[in-house]
């Protein structure tokens, strides 16, 4: 939909301009910010209703992450014995699934965002944008109780965090750029067709091994190798989470660049893609 | 001289057929459908077959222009499918029209449901908050009218109560109470005071009059003409997607009282409407049925009624069952039923052969509470294939004159008003 906004000097009301739009439409940021206070109360929602509903409520989100760490160990590190850079196996997966785990439920949630928010979307206008980016964030709240438990583990295994641990926060942020522009496309996608729901978790598992998570970066060597695998923005987050907070594996390098740049056009592509569905979702949805 | 609030120009919206209905498409329809498309096109240019891609679409609204002064209570009317929803849709931005312009001053609050993004397991101040936000209020401002709003609803004892354990009453009060608490310049509010008991509906319209005489624009699309006389001046009488009439509220409800537009007791598929999916099932007809088999749109609780549904299978179909969901509209379900429950009749029409039918259900007396109802309208094989679908196909409003307890004017809670046996005796 063309919008155009503007104070008319008289009597400073808004005026709204509706026609048909054609094309490709930009990201109305400004818009986004007046809708502030919605997104805020859609994350709230997101958090307290998924606390409320289930029996253990908040403790899912520690026990998620806890249980993966759980079975990873036994499987990888006991049984199959893949190196974990000399790190206790339980401390290693558990500080690999943290970013992957936010990662994962932001980009499923996101991916089904819209469908699931069908009566708000076919009764009441705000940028459809909020939905998407709502449930990604929903997830932070998640990350940071599980990331209590980290502090635990690397209390009772001997750990102290490195220097580099300031650059956490940028690490989650990629996580963060990577979940929500992937989000954006499947959300999109998922309205007009709803095989992506049965697409998504596979596309998550996959995802998964070609990610750090289960092993080590250090596994894979050679510089061709290594581009190539950055350009997976989540082996980036993951390794450089474990980087930041154990000290182990290698700093995240060149490749690194190569991981914000894929994860910033992933969210602008799936920005610029959600905004040209945007005006038939709430015919179809 | 007053400003315009809003212009609307040559609006018009399509929708693709069966858009409504069934919306999202599987990857497999979308890639059977671009195969397919050449080959029908090509068997409909040899068999001359009148079978037209572009006929799949639907002008639910076209060449509508019409403009509001800022301060007018503009009512919109017709009956269903007349491009009332769609209308206020297009002016709330939640939809985009597919052309021409309009023109809107001011902040718009739109109201087409009441409760929009209530979540049941959250209290009733979490829900106020949140409803707020959507509804465009900021925190601020719902703030500063929590305790009226409170207030309104009067359900201050239960507001730190999850709504999943309100009455559906409280519930509409408390859903409704953060809406009529919104202040937009221009209010877009769609049949919202069909809800709710008797008395506060009476309340609501209080509100809604409130409302206009503050000065706002309102544009309000209701079913109940006296509604409308009551706050409306000037309405705008809706048909086929087109505005039929556009002059004071007097005349356009004597217009669309006199003129039968008022009839919804039948509801005729016209070919272009029938989803291409649906073959070879075709819906002809829907109606209710008084007890004299006349069709009618208001029918008494205490006498039988019928509701009939006519079709075409251009193919025999194995096990098809044809059926209705009667809902309020309220949204509550009152039943499902088909043709085939009965053992006897599955085993008859166990294949149903290539011809024309009539599948009539009777509803007996003493059965329906009063109010008004919605009926949907199913074709399935059970788990083979659903060849149709429409919700709401045709509504209806049923009266309790004559009915057990009538003697006292009074609405009854309950889907149902059934005859019951009492006995009274008196005990020493």
């Amino acid at each position: 939909m063309s919008l155009v906004e503007n104070q008319r000097g008289d009597t400073s009301l808004t005026v709204t301009t509706l026609r048909p739009s054609r094309g490709w439409l930009g990201v109305n940021l400004g818009e986004l910010w007046r809708y502030r206070e919605l997104i805020y109360f859609l994350i709230w929602r997101d958090v307290k209703v998924r606390y409320k509903q289930t029996l253990l409520g908040a403790a899912w989100a520690i026990l998620k992450p806890f249980f993966s760490m759980v079975i990873f160990s036994v499987i990888f590190g006991t049984l199959a014995k893949i190196p974990t850079d000399e790190v206790p196996p339980p401390l290693f997966y558990y500080a690999g699934l943290l970013p992957w785990v936010f990662f994962q439920d932001g980009i499923s949630k996101a991916s089904t965002s819209l469908v699931t928010g069908r009566n708000l979307i076919t009764k009441v206008y705000f940028p459809r944008l909020a939905i998407p980016i709502s449930s990604v964030i929903a997830g932070l709240v998640d990350f940071l109780l599980a990331f209590i438990v980290l502090i635990g583990m690397m209390v009772y295994y001997g750990y102290r965090p490195t220097t580099a641990v300031w650059t956490l926060p940028l690490f989650m942020l990629l996580a963060l750029i990577t979940s929500l522009g992937g989000g954006l496309w499947l959300a999109a996608l998922n309205v007009a067709y709803r095989d992506i729901g049965y697409v998504t978790p596979f596309l998550v598992q996959a995802w998964l091994y070609a990610s750090p998570v289960v092993y080590s970066a250090t596994l894979i060597t050679g510089d061709y190798w290594q581009l190539i695998y950055g350009l997976n923005p989540m082996a980036g987050v993951v390794q450089g989470f474990r980087w930041a907070i154990l000290g182990v594996g290698q700093p995240p390098s060149g490749f690194l660049i190569a991981s914000v740049a894929v994860a910033l056009s992933l969210l602008i592509s799936g920005a610029l893609y959600f905004r040209r569905m945007e005006r038939t979702f709430a015919d179809v949805v | 001289m007053t400003e315009l609030a809003i212009h609307v120009e040559d609006l018009g919206k399509q929708y693709r057929i069966g858009e409504q209905v069934s919306g999202y498409r599987t990857l497999r329809e979308s890639l059977v459908e671009a195969i397919s498309s050449p080959f029908r096109r090509l068997s409909s240019g040899l068999s001359g077959l009148r079978i037209d891609i572009r006929e799949d679409t639907i002008w639910a609204l076209r060449h509508v222009s019409f403009d509001v002064q800022a301060g007018d209570v503009l009512g919109i009317i017709g009956r269903n499918g007349a491009g009332k929803s769609t209308l206020l849709k297009l002016l709330s931005r939640i939809t985009e029209p597919t052309e021409g312009i309009a023109t809107i001053r001011g902040r718009v609050g739109s109201l087409l449901e009441v409760g929009t993004g209530f979540h049941p397991e959250l209290t009733g101040r979490e829900n106020i908050y949140l409803n707020g936000a959507i509804l465009g209020m900021k925190r601020a401002e719902i703030d500063g009218r929590f305790d009226e709003i409170v207030d309104f609803a009067e359900v201050e004892k239960f507001i730190d109560t999850p709504v999943k354990r309100f009455s559906s009453g409280m519930y509409l009060r408390l859903a409704f109470a953060v809406a009529a608490h919104l202040e937009p310049e221009i209010l877009l509010v769609d049949e919202v005071l069909a809800v709710g008991d008797a008395e506060f509906q009476r309340k609501c319209l209080g509100k809604m009059s409130d409302v206009s005489q503050e000065g706002r624009t309102v544009l309000f699309v209701s079913h109940n003409m006296s509604a409308i006389l009551n706050l409306t001046e000037r309405t705008i009488l809706l048909d086929g997607g087109h505005l039929v009439l556009h002059t004071s509220s007097e005349e356009a409800v004597d217009h669309y009282l006199a003129s039968g537009f008022a009839q919804t007791g039948e509801r005729v598929w016209r070919e272009n409407e029938i989803p291409v999916l649906a073959a070879p099932f075709r819906p002809v007809a829907l109606r209710v049925l008084d007890s004299d088999r006349n069709i009618a749109d208001s029918l008494r609780s205490a006498d039988p009624m019928a509701i009939e549904f006519d079709y075409t299978l251009d193919e025999p179909i194995t096990g098809l069952r044809v059926g209705l969901v009667l809902m309020t509209n309220r949204g509550e379900y009152v039943f499902t039923s088909f043709d085939t429950d009965e053992t006897k009749k599955y085993e008859q029409y166990s294949v149903r052969s290539a011809g024309h039918y009539r599948s009539r259900c009777i509803i007996p007396p003493d059965f329906l509470n009063a109010g008004q109802y919605t009926v949907s309208v199913i074709a399935s094989s059970f788990r083979i294939k659903r060849y149709f679908r429409e919700d709401s196909a045709l509504t209806f409003t049923v009266d309790a004159t004559g009915s057990p307890g009538s003697q006292w004017p009074e609405a009854r809670p309950g889907l149902v008003r059934p005859r019951l046996d009492w006995q009274i005796e008196e005990r020493s």
